[in-house]
């Protein structure tokens, strides 16, 4: 059996260990060879910021973190174009290629998933 | 219907918990199953097997352990949140059990209806 799965991510990067074991939770539903996206909203596209120092912080580097995922061949990342803009991000800031939605379109976008994991 | 939850707040930080037993206890009411329960994060603090809070309050842990025992659900604590937190085998409260991501992964493809708390 083959099921949707949408990981809707609104929490900041270095949130607790949050932010890894929810990739745990992505690359094990890959494993299963599920179809996998991501969508990043809210402060959650710090995730992929590829200017990001770690060194002082008791947690790895979320943008490391999400550059195991395309070996997995988790490629369908998304990201809530107005969350991007609203914190001065762009894409090319990002570590990995990624689609944008638009806030409008959010609700739709969700829709075509059987699953929807929030965090 | 078949119904599988995932908890991942801790016992008492919110009231989370609490809402998610409200919630299994009225799925069951109705007539649905609920057929495992997976706490993940600080979710995994609901099986410490020292937990005992006073008599004059609602223990959420014996709550859960009660539900869990007249309903054959089963309760899987992941074992790599539960290690990362201190929790190990001989520490892990009565009707709970250490488990992997993958019984996580199975439950959602199991169930009609799967959701998370916290």
């Amino acid at each position: 059996m083959i099921k949707k799965y949408l990981f809707a991510l609104q929490k900041p990067s270095y949130s607790g260990l949050y932010v890894q074991e929810i990739i745990d939770i992505i690359l094990t539903t890959a494993a299963f060879e599920q179809e996998v996206s991501i969508l990043l909203l809210d402060d959650a596209v710090f995730h992929l910021n590829n200017n990001q120092n770690a060194i002082n912080s008791a947690y790895k580097n979320t943008a490391t973190l999400f550059s195991i995922l395309p070996t997995m061949d988790v490629n369908a990342i998304f990201v809530e174009t107005q969350s991007l803009l609203e914190r001065g991000l762009s894409q090319n800031e990002l570590t990995l290629p990624v689609q944008e939605v638009s806030r409008k379109e959010v609700t739709a976008f969700m829709s075509q998933f059987d699953l929807v994991f929030s965090g | 219907m078949k119904f599988a939850l995932q908890i991942n707040a801790s016992p008492y930080h919110s009231s989370t918990s609490f809402t998610a037993y409200r919630f299994a206890c009225e799925v069951i009411e109705q007539e649905h199953e609920i057929f495992r329960i997976f706490f993940y994060h600080d979710g995994i603090y609901h099986a410490m097997k020292s937990a005992t809070p006073p008599d004059d309050e609602f223990s959420i842990f014996s709550a859960w352990q009660t539900l869990a025992k007249q309903n054959d659900i089963d309760l899987v604590v992941c074992i790599s949140a539960a290690q990362r937190r201190g929790l190990v085998e001989e520490n892990v409260a009565q009707g709970f059990r250490l488990g992997g991501l993958g019984q996580l992964l199975e439950a959602t493809l199991l169930a009609d209806r799967f959701i998370v708390f916290g």
